[in-house]
């Protein structure tokens, strides 16, 4: 039985700007890290890995640097880590990607090991559109159990899963037939913390890299002649710089006040 | 029964054999630790022998010292007699009494008075245990039984003399009378018709308590009489205030988990402890509540080397696990996060046991190896190796606090010293003032400066505290080579803890660099007039300063800030009860500042306390820990009118306004 883990290289956002000229994310210099929610995905898996035995595949659609990203995995202790990686596949929407996911999904199914679950994060941070997941649920006709913050009981005598799903003011609980694609939340889990010999270890292994040659996909389905979103306009919205006002520490009393005038004048402070 | 070679010798040789067969046993167990070089600067070594060991330097330290030391050097002088008594049991031909007078009669002097003295300084030693004893658990039988024995020793040394002067002859009666004061008093006492009883009596139960005593020395705490000595000579010459690199390749083991992954001189200090409790008694940890207790783990270390040793010698796994919550042998993991790294406990320890390190060494198999540590820390670790700060905030913010100042990035060929910020100093919203503050003073005194905007980086005192070293490592491998690569030679810092790293940790990656704590610098443009000190201020009212431990205790850098805010505010600070050396932790040391604190009192509050005592008006600090230790505890104690100022805050009320 196989647990696959669908994760993704996104820039730390909290450090993103975007070029104004071209519309686009300035990468350079920016540190990368791994998709917030899909460390919560690689978590779960992990965890029923310990309790099942199962084996856990990592896979990742990139750039050859997303390399990175599956070491840390595999650091975690993932058993298989994929990256898929193509000059073909770039520039893929959320179709695109994940039909190149759904057919790394299907090879390792037939080559590697039954598919029981895949897992992934409920959306990236980046893109965070949440459909990949459920996009790879429809190329392969599972189930998809999107926002699950809790496996409530996996029973694979009986091929069933049963999880509940955080939604806006309520839980769900629903049950499926495997293999199923769940899509987790933060809740889930508290990701552990790579041990050092692991770190050596994947730190020196070598990533399988799966290109269309592997994956035998057809051109017009993947990467950007795949994609029928056309991205018109990308922008941070506009902030006015801030000001400083007073001196807080010395004289909070007067700052308060202030800032209390200040919001009057702006006519923002309802009286 | 009167002495009797014919018995005497066969039970000697039968002690002689317990107590190396027992010394043995401990040097083989102690040889089972890793290597470690400790055999350099020997000249030094024996210095620090001489001083630490036969001149008791730490030990009399404490007033109760005193009494140790009198019962050390009574020991080492009556060697002359107990070695005597054991060659004359053998040969019976072989007498002190056969010196020439002249050596002879100076020598029984000074043995009689020497052990008068022995025997007053066990029995106060008693007393004390009694009435009152270093630390509760300071009363054991052990103690009681070798303080006994002692005693013993002395009571017999004088039956043995005294029966012998009342069988003297007049003449010979007169010069003990001179020689043997002690001896000739109780002699006095003695009927003639027992004097032979009484000295064959003495003479068996000193006999038996040397006999006793070898037995029972290498099995007790009392091994430290053969121990203590050479741990001085090994102690470790410098400030034992950072760790030892640890090199990454797979399958090595990190930090400690098994006793023998210790090197021998931590083994040695295991075997070195007496027990006196000195370290307990200024532990942070220990005193508020928490399981942590530095004597518990020497201890604990000792009986896990002790307990295992046998599994261990015949190559197998240790039965008793090193860390856990087995009782007696194992330490458990509150007591190995309980630690804030101050160092006290080293500092107190009159033998030079370095019990900070070895807690560390724990800390390092349980994150690296075992990915186990409270839970509060796998944010701060991930902050850490992925923004280079405790918070995780974006590093492109690092420079926000100085937008509205006009600062220069360091420039390798017209920069003298980069101000290296620190994270406190760049994110902490308080701190923030305090960055502020040292910018303005170094313009005003015409410092030639810049910082590294962006690009600095934290310096890892935190993750390196805290035993994940993996980490650390990196973080360091990347700032020694920006230092490097930039040129950087001169660093001031504001935190204690970025001064410790890039002073002492940083040098292990072969980067010397001149650091120096803004309150010396400080003190030095005061000193030097370029930073002039047109008045002073009044506004601080009554002011104490707290010594930070890594910037005190760790670094020796005590007089600085003093001299500084008493530039200042034009007298000297108040000081805490316990200052200088002896200075009590804010709480935030050793990665501390990033945990939560659940057993008993909290560390902050028992300092702020302490400040209280005093009524100060304002605390005075020179770490930004402190600084929030502070701060947050003067807050729940609803004491928030007294103030808590950094020396260059207060420093700057002066020069700039």
């Amino acid at each position: 039985m196989l647990i696959v883990v669908c994760i993704k290289q996104v820039p730390d956002t909290t450090q993103v700007q975007i070029d104004p000229v071209t519309n686009t994310l300035i990468r350079d210099g920016i540190p990368f890290i791994v998709n917030p929610y899909d460390t919560h995905a690689l978590e779960e898996a992990l965890r029923l890995k310990d309790r099942f035995g199962c084996k856990v595949a990592a896979i990742s659609m990139g750039p050859p640097n997303t390399e990175g990203t599956l070491k840390k995995a595999l650091a975690l202790g993932v058993d298989y880590a994929i990256l898929l990686s193509d000059r073909v596949f770039g520039g893929a929407d959320t179709l695109a990607t994940s039909n190149v996911l759904a057919a790394a999904i299907r090879k390792l199914n037939s080559e590697v090991d039954k598919v029981c679950l895949v897992l992934c994060g409920k959306q990236t941070i980046d893109g965070d559109t949440a459909q990949v997941g459920p996009g790879i649920a429809s190329r392969l006709d599972y189930r998809q159990l999107t926002l699950v913050d809790k496996i409530v009981n996996l029973d694979f005598p009986a091929n069933k899963i049963r999880v509940s799903r955080k939604l806006e003011g309520r839980h769900e609980i629903v049950e499926a037939p495997l293999p199923a694609m769940l899509t987790v939340v933060r809740e889930l889990n508290r990701p552990r913390y790579p041990k050092v010999n692991m770190r050596l270890i994947a730190a020196e292994a070598v990533v399988e890299v799966w290109d269309n040659k592997t994956l035998k996909l057809d051109e017009q389905k993947i990467g950007l002649k795949g994609s029928p979103t056309w991205v018109s306009k990308i922008f941070s919205p506009e902030r006015d710089k801030g000001e400083i006002l007073g001196d807080g520490y010395a004289d909070p009393a007067g700052t308060a006040k202030l800032l209390i005038d200040k919001l009057i004048a702006k006519d923002m402070l309802p009286l | 029964m009167t002495p009797n070679s014919a018995i005497f010798t066969p039970l000697l040789l039968i002690s002689l054999a317990v107590f190396i067969w027992g010394c043995w046993k401990r040097f083989s167990l102690i040889s089972r630790g890793r290597y470690e070089n400790r055999f350099d600067n020997i000249g030094t070594r024996f210095g620090e022998m001489l001083l630490y060991a036969f001149g008791q330097k730490r030990v009399v330290s404490k007033p109760f010292g005193i009494n140790h030391f009198v019962i050390f050097w009574s020991f080492i002088i009556l060697l002359i007699a107990n070695t005597e008594f054991l060659l004359h049991g053998i040969f019976p031909a072989i007498s002190l009494m056969k010196l020439p007078d002249g050596i002879l009669l100076p020598l029984l002097l000074m043995l009689d008075l020497v052990s008068l003295l022995a025997l007053s300084a066990v029995i106060i030693a008693a007393i004390r245990r009694l009435v009152s004893p270093p630390y509760p658990e300071a009363r054991t039988l052990e103690a009681f039984f070798i303080l006994s024995l002692i005693g013993i020793l002395m009571l017999a040394y004088f039956g043995i003399n005294a029966a012998k002067i009342t069988r003297m002859q007049d003449g010979a009666h007169a010069l003990a009378h001179t020689w043997m004061p002690v001896s000739s008093v109780i002699s006095g006492i003695i009927p003639p018709s027992i004097a032979a009883s009484i000295y064959a009596f003495s003479w068996w139960a000193h006999a038996f308590a040397l006999f006793a005593f070898m037995c029972y020395l290498p099995n007790s705490k009392h091994m430290h009489i053969l121990t203590a000595i050479p741990n001085c000579f090994f102690h470790r010459l410098e400030k034992p205030n950072t760790q030892p690199r640890e090199e990454f390749i797979a399958g090595n083991t990190f930090g400690v988990d098994r006793v023998d992954n210790y090197s021998w001189k931590d083994l040695l200090d295991s075997f070195s402890c007496t027990e006196c409790g000195r370290c307990q008694n200024v532990c942070p940890a220990s005193i508020t509540g928490k399981p942590l207790n530095p004597r518990g783990v020497i201890h604990d270390i000792k009986v896990n080397l002790l307990k295992n040793g046998d599994s261990l010698k015949n190559g197998g796994t240790p039965k008793v696990p090193l860390i856990g919550e087995n009782g007696e042998g194992s330490v458990s993991e509150e007591s190995i996060w309980s630690c804030t790294t101050c160092g006290a406990c080293m500092e107190a320890c009159p033998v030079f046991i370095e019990q900070m390190p070895k807690i560390i060494q724990l800390r390092r198999h349980l994150v690296e190896n075992e990915a186990k540590f409270p839970e509060e820390l796998l944010n701060l670790f991930e902050n850490m190796e992925g923004r280079s700060n405790p918070w995780g905030i974006a590093p492109t913010e690092r420079i926000k606090w100085c937008s509205q100042l006009d600062i220069k990035p360091f420039n390798k060929h017209t920069t003298e010293y980069l101000f290296y910020v620190g994270c406190a100093g760049s994110f902490d919203s308080r701190n923030k003032h305090v960055s502020v503050a040292m910018a303005q003073l170094l313009d005003k005194a015409g410092v030639s400066w810049g910082i590294l905007g962006k690009d600095e980086k934290c310096c890892g005192d935190s993750v390196r505290r805290l035993g994940n070293e993996y980490v650390f490592d990196k973080m360091a491998k990347e700032n020694v080579a920006m230092f490097i690569e930039r040129g950087i030679k001169k660093v001031i810092t504001q935190c204690p803890h970025c001064f410790t790293t890039l002073k002492n940790d940083y040098r292990q990656y072969g980067l010397e660099l001149e650091v120096i704590h803004h309150s010396e610098l400080l003190r030095n443009l005061v000193q030097d007039g370029r930073l002039p000190l047109s008045k002073r201020t009044e506004e601080m009212g009554a002011t104490i300063f707290h010594d930070s431990c890594y910037l005190g205790r760790h670094n020796d850098v005590y007089d600085a800030p003093r001299e500084i805010v008493e530039a200042a505010i034009g007298k000297a600070p108040s000081e805490f009860e316990r200052n200088r050396s002896n200075a009590f932790c804010c709480g935030g040391g050793g990665g501390r500042m990033w945990m939560e604190e659940h057993t008993g009192e909290r560390i902050n509050l028992a300092r702020v306390n302490e400040a209280l005592e005093q009524k100060p008006d304002t605390i005075c600090v020179a770490c930004p820990y402190c600084m929030t230790m502070f701060e947050d505890g003067l807050k729940d104690v609803n004491a928030d009118a007294v103030k808590v100022r950094d020396v260059a805050e207060i420093i700057a009320e002066v020069a700039l306004r």
